[in-house]
């Protein structure tokens, strides 16, 4: 089944980076504009979707365990990051307003946005980002690689 | 510096005992490098840490009273920053704890179980994952203080159950049992947060002590009310909405089945709650009591007598906990029937709520210790059929009396668990309306009778020579059902110890409606 055409294969190439940067940026600002870590996570799925419609037959084999560790890493940061707020309370926001890693102190009132600001939710963001990219990813790769399902 | 870790332990009980679930569930399907061994070793001792944590929780919620916490503030006890509760609250009162150590000792028997019973499946880890995110979704069900982190709970114990059913994917039957699972779940959790929104709304809380505290009991309200009662209904499997419970219970692997047992329970503790905390003083609180009072009855009804004709021994199992579900549902529905009428309630209103708080943690062991037998029947025979069943007595002469404690347990005979909690039921709907408590009486003769026919069809009878080589089950499958065993003997043989410490601060806590709301607000 060698049907998908040239153009398709280039223009995926081509759309590899813009895809990336614009999912990333999501994620990113999460915590200063919409969307966050779940929409983020699904626009990078859709990278994967669009690599396995278009190279489906390069591949030699599923790789959908690497998916598989990459989204329990994901969650383990997430509940990590509330674990670590437990020197005050379970899911405390540990790092904002201390100058250190998203955490630039903001004054009440109108701002551009500062990216450095936050604390933990950009951090949570992320986390966020990696579980559903990869949990989205892996439910492309099982339903497109015709993934029999579990046996005996 | 002990006494330091000891105290920072105890300060975050509430949190550790869902988040370490949570965290550990993750973490195992990384374990499968190490060996399947190293996987479930790894969540035995989890579940057996956060059982440890619930038991010192709570006794403290019994010496100390409520326990709460608020999830992300700078000191965990600061609940209501400039008198609005704004974050997520931790509440756990007796009931709560109640319904987690029943939970929690429940699951980690199933797990310990299943180190043996699912040994020889290929991703076991994703199904111990799934087991620790189930245990996560009922503890924070059972002690979230919040709406909206208990909806959030709810759908994490529904998709990870959902998993599980469907767990014996190459059958068709467990994905379409799971399938059935997964809408009904999906139909009740949308309507749980339907009725959210309408509270929120209206208050703009969130908050469960602080709604009960601000209710006016508008018409929204009763909607909301009406929502709720019925989403929770359809998620413990009571009768109008029981189709998915056989399907669920009978095709999931048998330890799951057990925990389905409890997962079930904690919708039931959710509808109580709601009931009791959030709309205790609402003036129509009968009506609602009188449905669910006939919801109890007629899945105590119609479920024995669904489970009369089946063969299937799981499915059989499971028309039975639609039954015993009645049960609870009937106790506490005549407790709140009652509730603003204080004589009747001294008189027989709170007896009949023991009766159904003692039968869900009853329930729980002898549903728990039944499905955990036929889980060693189809391990050792391999078919789940009664019919082809016969003999197995001689053979496997353990499991026969571990079965035949289980089966005059929930038959209601004395002396085991079953018969105290039961007998409290009768004596004190008696008093209500005496033809409950009849109706009562004849489900627990025809339970007797439905379970005779198993014991008969799988124990006894003549000897089959293609069940020769069947021997007794391993030793590790084992413990788990000999502590079920020794817990039925040891509850039904002193009720009334069990009553004073587990049973009667638990139904206190559920009457105690202003010191829920007074922690808070």
């Amino acid at each position: 089944m060698n049907d998908v055409s040239l153009i398709v294969k280039v223009v995926a190439y081509i759309l590899i980076v813009p895809v990336f940067i614009f999912g990333s940026y999501v994620i990113l600002h999460g915590h200063l504009s919409p969307g966050g870590g779940f929409a983020g996570g699904a626009i990078l799925a859709t990278l994967v979707a669009m690599l396995v419609i278009t190279f489906r037959d390069d591949f030699k084999e599923n790789p959908h365990e690497i998916f598989s560790i990459l989204e329990c890493i994901g969650m383990i940061f997430f509940i990590l990051l509330a674990f670590f707020g437990l020197s005050s309370s379970f899911f405390h926001n540990f790092l904002v307003n201390l100058n250190g890693l998203f955490g630039k102190p903001v004054h009440f009132g109108v701002n551009p946005g500062y990216l450095n600001t936050a604390g933990v939710i950009p951090l949570m963001n992320m986390a966020v980002g990696i579980e559903v990219f990869s949990a989205l990813s892996l439910i492309v790769l099982m339903l497109s690689m015709r993934y029999g399902g579990e046996r005996k | 510096m002990e006494v330091g870790r000891e105290m920072f332990i105890i300060e975050h009980l509430p949190a550790l005992v869902i988040a370490i679930p949570l965290l550990a569930a993750f973490i195992a399907p990384l374990l499968k490098r190490f060996g399947k061994h190293a996987v479930s070793v790894w969540s035995i001792l989890n579940l057996s840490i956060v059982e440890c944590l619930v038991i010192v929780l709570g006794y403290r919620v019994i010496k100390d009273g409520i326990q709460s916490y608020a999830i992300g503030a700078s000191i965990p006890s600061l609940l209501s920053p400039n008198g609005l509760p704004v974050r997520i609250i931790l509440e756990v009162d007796a009931i709560s704890s109640f319904m987690g150590l029943t939970s929690i000792s429940i699951i980690l028997l199933a797990c310990i179980y299943s180190a043996c019973f699912m040994k020889k499946y290929k991703s076991v880890e994703r199904y111990y994952s799934l087991l620790l995110l189930m245990a996560a979704g009922i503890m924070g069900m059972a002690f979230t203080g919040d709406m909206f982190n208990m909806f959030v709970f709810l759908e994490v114990l529904s998709i990870s159950s959902a998993g599980l059913i469907a767990f014996y994917a190459y059958k068709g039957e467990a994905i379409e049992a799971a399938f059935k699972y997964l809408v009904i779940s999906s139909i009740s959790a949308l309507m749980v947060l339907f009725a959210i929104a309408l509270l929120y709304g209206q208050y703009g809380l969130l908050n469960i002590a602080a709604l009960g505290a601000a209710f006016r009991f508008t018409i929204l309200d009763k909607i909301a009310l009406a929502l709720l009662v019925s989403a929770f209904v359809m998620k413990c499997g009571a009768v109008p909405l029981h189709m998915w419970v056989a399907d669920a219970y009978g095709e999931a692997p048998a330890p799951i089945s057990a925990s389905l047992v409890v997962a079930s329970q904690i919708s039931l503790y959710a509808l109580f709650r709601i009931c009791f905390t959030l709309f205790g003083l609402l003036p129509a609180i009968q009506i609602i009591a009188w449905f669910i009072i006939l919801f109890g009855l007629a899945s105590m009804f119609v479920g024995v007598t669904m489970a009369m004709p089946q063969k299937d021994i799981k499915r059989l199992m499971a028309y039975h906990a639609i039954s015993q579900t009645g049960y609870m549902l009937l106790g506490v529905g005549v407790g709140l029937a009652v509730i603003n009428d204080i004589n009747a309630l001294n008189a027989f209103g709170i007896a009949a709520m023991e009766g159904g708080i003692f039968h869900i943690i009853n329930h729980a062991m002898y549903k728990g210790l039944l499905f955990l037998v036929a889980g060693a029947i189809i391990y050792r025979t391999g078919t789940k059929n009664l019919n082809e069943m016969g003999g197995l007595g001689n053979r496997m002469p353990i499991t026969a009396v571990l079965f035949l404690i289980g089966m005059l347990s929930i038959t209601g005979l004395p002396p085991f668990n079953g018969f105290a909690s039961k007998l409290i039921i009768y004596e004190s709907v008696f008093l209500f309306n005496p033809i409950l408590s009849v109706v009562a009486m004849i489900v627990s003769i025809l339970t007797l009778a439905s379970f005779v026919k198993v014991f008969y069809s799988a124990f006894t009878g003549q000897e089959q020579s293609k069940y020769k080589d069947v021997k007794e089950i391993p030793a590790i499958m084992l413990v788990p059902l000999l502590i079920l065993a020794f817990l039925i003997i040891l509850f039904g043989l002193f009720p009334g110890i069990i009553l004073k410490l587990l049973v009667k601060p638990a139904v206190q806590a559920l009457l105690d409606r202003a010191g829920y709301i007074g922690v808070v607000v």
